[in-house]
């Protein structure tokens, strides 16, 4: 906003920022609880163990797989909701945002009772495609938990391309397929990578639908939130510390891509 | 040879009614109107990105009125020249080429006569953020080139610009598609404009195109009273 003729300071000026100060110092102050609470000497020593660094690696390969998936379902699914308009569309717009309000463990509870169906019997019957009590489960856990933020994000990428260019492109030769890969997605670039940067961070967290679904077996289905919860069950406070700062780095690392990427603004605003 | 018969569509609520209309090879056609008058739609519609409802268009005698944008080689600059803001100049206008299969290298060097003829040689690596609004113009119009159309639509292709860039890109646009020999439409509001391009001019009122001619002959003729207004309400400033 250009600035205005009169005082640079006045009171909504004060209030709104003493609000905003205010939070910030809190999350800061909690931070700073966590770093000087961890000894540096306890934060490698617990990193050196198996089952930590097994959590780590298991947490990294599952993110990883489930965000290759997020990224195939995100774009053509963000795409379909920009673009096309029929009978229903608002209410599977309101359909994709579901697992972001839903209490997480709410997922985790309709993903074990669909497998208890005779559906999800039969799935589990498949050799190959086991989901419960397995990493395919917790792959499943943190795709539902983390898709819809990237299709919101994908989207209001897509939102943001004017239609208009896409028909250019069919008039200059293209297919539909070539408008969208030619024109659509190199424009919509910056808002899918950062779309599927906060999705594969909120995967990173998961974990009560993982703990529902697939269990926290140690040095099986074990993820860095499974370890930081069963630490904390058993009262040793510090190798909970220690993945709390390793997941803590990673959602700092996630922001800081998204900001760079300039994309904050065009999810929540619109 | 275009020829347009009866052709009826509509956009929402408002319906471009039974249009015909001749164009000949290489004529430089003006389609004036009033704002909401329906000549962009119009011109949508020929390009294959609005749905006719009934009658044909036609392009050298081949029926095109439902084949996809495509497939009909017709090159249009839209009104804010819809340039690609993610790809830089020389992308721009070898887009088409580049769709078609040609390499970036033999795009470029089939694209080269046209860069050369509306001086965008010194520009191929800018991106349109940073042109100049006759700039983008020229790149726009070398871009809907590039494919040697059939059919050059031009909308409102200087609307956008100042005074003593308008006169020189209206001059520019007149000795390329002279040079190119492209039918060409273009659509404006100005009469001022049409004097300075048209071969021969049409005027679309509510839908309808209600007079085609040379233009001096339809401010002499006007068929109705509204297009006496339309055209001589652009000629008062000259007078």
């Amino acid at each position: 906003m250009p600035a205005v003729a009169g005082p640079r300071v006045h009171g909504v000026s004060i209030a709104t920022t003493t609000f905003l100060v205010a939070f910030v110092m809190a999350v800061l102050v909690l931070i700073a609880a966590d770093l000087f609470y961890a000894k540096p000497e306890t934060i490698l020593e617990v990193l050196r163990l198996p089952e930590v660094q097994h959590a780590i690696y298991l947490s990294l390969v599952t993110t990883a797989i489930t965000l290759v998936l997020v990224i195939v379902f995100a774009v053509p699914m963000g795409y379909a909701l920009s673009r096309y308009r029929f009978p229903g569309s608002v209410v599977l717009d309101a359909i994709v945002d579901l697992p972001i309000v839903l209490p997480p463990v709410v997922v985790g509870v309709s993903l074990l009772v669909f497998f208890r169906t005779s559906a999800g019997q039969w799935i589990e019957s498949v050799p190959w495609l086991g989901f419960v009590y397995t990493v395919k489960g917790i792959v499943l856990c943190q795709f539902f938990m983390s898709v819809s933020y990237a299709i919101r994000a994908s989207k209001a990428s897509f939102d943001g391309i004017d239609r208009r260019l896409e028909h250019l492109a069919l008039t200059l030769g293209c297919t539909q397929a070539q408008a969208f890969l030619r024109v659509s997605l190199p424009m919509a670039r910056n808002g899918l990578v950062a779309g599927a940067v906060m999705a594969w961070a909120r995967a990173v967290g998961v974990f009560s639908p993982v703990y529902v679904l697939a269990g926290a077996v140690r040095m099986k289905t074990e993820l860095m939130p499974t370890t930081v919860w069963l630490e904390l069950s058993i009262g040793r406070i510090e190798p909970a510390l220690a993945l709390s700062l390793v997941m803590l780095a990673i959602a700092m690392v996630a922001l800081v891509l998204i900001h760079l990427l300039g994309q904050t603004h065009r999810w929540w605003g619109l | 040879m275009i020829e347009i018969r009866d052709l009826t569509f509509r956009a929402g609520d408002f319906q471009v009614r039974s249009v015909s209309l001749d164009v000949a090879n290489g004529e430089y056609f003006v389609l004036l109107g009033p704002n909401g008058s329906g000549k962009t739609l119009l011109i949508s519609c020929l390009c294959g990105l609005l749905r006719a409802e009934s009658g044909r268009i036609l392009i050298d005698g081949q029926d095109v009125t439902h084949a996809e944008p495509r497939l009909r080689r017709i090159g249009y600059v839209p009104q804010d020249y819809g340039l690609f803001p993610h790809l830089n100049v020389a992308k721009n206008v070898t887009f088409a080429l580049r769709a078609a299969g040609h390499s970036r290298a033999a795009a470029l060097v089939k694209a080269g006569p046209l860069i050369e003829k509306l001086r965008l040689g010194h520009l191929l690596d800018h991106m349109p953020a940073t042109l100049s609004g006759g700039e983008r113009q020229k790149v726009a119009l070398a871009r809907a080139l590039a494919i040697q159309p059939r059919l050059l639509l031009l909308d409102e292709p200087v609307s956008a610009l100042d005074g003593p860039t308008r006169a020189e890109v209206i001059e520019q646009l007149r000795i390329v598609q002279r040079d190119v020999g492209v039918t060409t439409i273009h659509v404006c509001h100005s009469t001022d404009e049409a004097l300075a391009v048209a071969d021969r001019a049409g005027v679309m009122i509510d839908g309808r195109l209600v007079q085609t001619g040379r233009l001096e002959e339809l401010m002499e003729h006007p068929a109705s009273p509204d297009v006496a207004r339309l055209l001589n309400a652009r000629l008062l400033p000259r007078a």
